[in-house]
């Protein structure tokens, strides 16, 4: 972890070791660069970086490359998420380079949501790659300066690369291997699904720690806030990967029905201050789709830099 | 064919099977040479199909990888991967697909625990999947062809073989 890959704000910010926070931002159904800029307008001024979603859920958005390079002209710094549903490998290495040499050099790689979770079930899945092999096709790309063919790149590119981690859905004892599996392909940051069980969370990180991969790579914890039981339980039974303990849920339903909104702000807020406690958690990943104002109000009330120059 | 499938839950004596199978057919490997290999894989797929789609729910992707996967067909998910589960396995350790399917990654690990022989190759990084050898005999292909066509540069990058002998 001593070279800096890319000198840009994100790897910059983890590399200090202040607190990271990452927003995910969905990308507009939309060919208006304008709506790009809006969907990133509240959550871009609290955090580090913005993820711009690659066709998430498996539903059509303008496409993150597209997207990414817009925010990024506009001064954001980004982290262009790449999913392997939708592209082979021909289509994976050109889409590289062309991040690359667009200045999108942070790029978290997915295995992706399945079509049928989408607005296009019918769709082909693609799948030539999995995360793991896309993580070690790019750093392949980046370190040695040839496609997997073999054939030389005449200019390598520059990444910063990344990958997706869920403590929290089975095996859970496989899941901080595979996360040794990917540091070995190439990940340097990780970026997880939401977290609304801090003690599933804990014992997860032990094993990381156990196995000292915090040291081989940034983990950034997702969270996020709830609006009702009923997106409670929506995320829990319809979002690929989600768990939403029963006692959450709960909470959410004994609240009064104009107390939900701030009753999901605090559930997040108390998340975030156990998560920052947590051994090698590097930061956090908010995720608050069409909640971008509360996810504001959350990352408002964390107050995490301040709290970090007063250590 | 139920009591073939049970055989799964029985990995280690599975690895040994194929650990021993593929010694057959490295002394095998004369005639083979001699019928030359494009002749021996055309007649070795039906069998090998036959075989390993009864216990194994073979899909003949042609370069096996159950040894690496717990003995489990990694290409029963439905995202095909090779070097683990995705993110969206169901509380239950169900399929994000098919919820009526047990993820075959939680079964794989459940069962490469088991496994004294190839038990740690669950962590070995795999490479994609070569679309040119769907459809042919992986035990040819492994066993003589030493995978000749995974890509270069992997090749390079990790010196992995799956030849185990
Ligand atoms: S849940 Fe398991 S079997 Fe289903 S797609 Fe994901 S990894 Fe494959």
């Amino acid at each position: 972890m001593i070279t800096n890959r890319t000198n840009g704000r994100f790897e910059n910010a983890l590399r200090s070791g202040k607190f990271v926070v990452t927003a995910e931002i969905s990308p507009p159904d939309s060919a208006d660069p304008h709506d790009v800029l809006k969907a990133a307008q509240v959550l871009g001024r609290y955090a580090d970086a913005l993820n711009v979603t690659d066709g998430s859920g498996a539903n059509c958005h303008i496409s993150s490359v597209a997207a990414c390079t817009i925010l990024s002209n506009a001064g954001y710094e980004v982290i262009f998420q790449m999913s392997c549903r939708d592209r082979n490998r021909i289509a994976m290495q050109a889409e590289l380079l062309g991040a690359s040499a667009l200045g999108l050099h942070n790029v978290l790689c997915l295995t992706g949501d399945d079509v049928t979770a989408g607005d296009h079930p019918q769709a082909k899945r693609v799948f030539d790659f999995d995360s793991t092999q896309l993580l070690q096709t790019a750093r392949i790309m980046r370190d040695d300066g040839m496609f997997l063919s073999g054939r030389k790149l005449s200019a390598k590119p520059r990444f910063f690369l990344g990958g997706a981690d869920n403590p929290f859905v089975e095996p859970f004892e496989f899941r901080p291997l595979r996360l040794a599996k990917k540091i070995q392909a190439g990940a340097e940051f990780f970026q997880s699904q939401y977290c609304f069980d801090v003690e599933r969370l804990k014992s997860h990180m032990q094993k990381v720690r156990d196995l000292g991969l915090h040291e081989k790579a940034f983990i950034l914890i997702g969270v996020g806030p709830l609006r009702s039981e009923k997106t409670a339980e929506f995320m829990r039974t319809k979002v690929p990967g989600v768990y939403v303990p029963d006692a959450i849920v709960e909470r959410m339903r004994k609240t009064p029905v104009q107390g939900k909104r701030a009753e999901g702000i605090k559930i997040c807020v108390e998340i975030i201050r156990q998560v920052r406690e947590i051994q090698g958690v590097a930061g956090i990943h908010m995720m608050a789709y069409k909640q971008e104002e509360a996810g504001a109000e959350i990352l408002d009330e964390v107050d995490l830099n301040i709290k970090e120059m007063m250590r | 064919m139920t009591l073939l499938n049970r055989l799964r839950d029985y990995p280690h004596i599975l690895e040994v099977a194929y650990q021993f199978t593929e010694k057959v057919f490295q002394l095998l490997n004369p005639i083979f040479q001699r019928l030359g290999y494009e002749w021996a894989d055309k007649l070795l797929r039906l069998p090998e199909k036959i075989g390993k789609g009864a216990v194994f729910n073979c899909q003949m992707c042609g370069q096996c990888a159950l040894h690496f996967t717990g003995m489990t067909c990694p290409m029963g998910c439905p995202k095909n991967l090779r070097n683990g589960p995705c993110g969206g396995v169901r509380l239950n350790g169900f399929c994000e697909v098919d919820a009526t399917k047990k993820c075959v990654w939680v079964e794989a690990f459940e069962r490469s625990k088991k496994m004294r022989v190839y038990g740690a190759d669950i962590y070995v990084l795999l490479p994609p999947l070569n679309q040119q050898n769907m459809g042919r005999s992986a035990f040819i292909n492994i066993a003589f062809l030493k995978n000749s066509e995974m890509p270069e540069a992997w090749q390079m990058e990790t010196g992995l073989r799956h030849d185990h002998k």
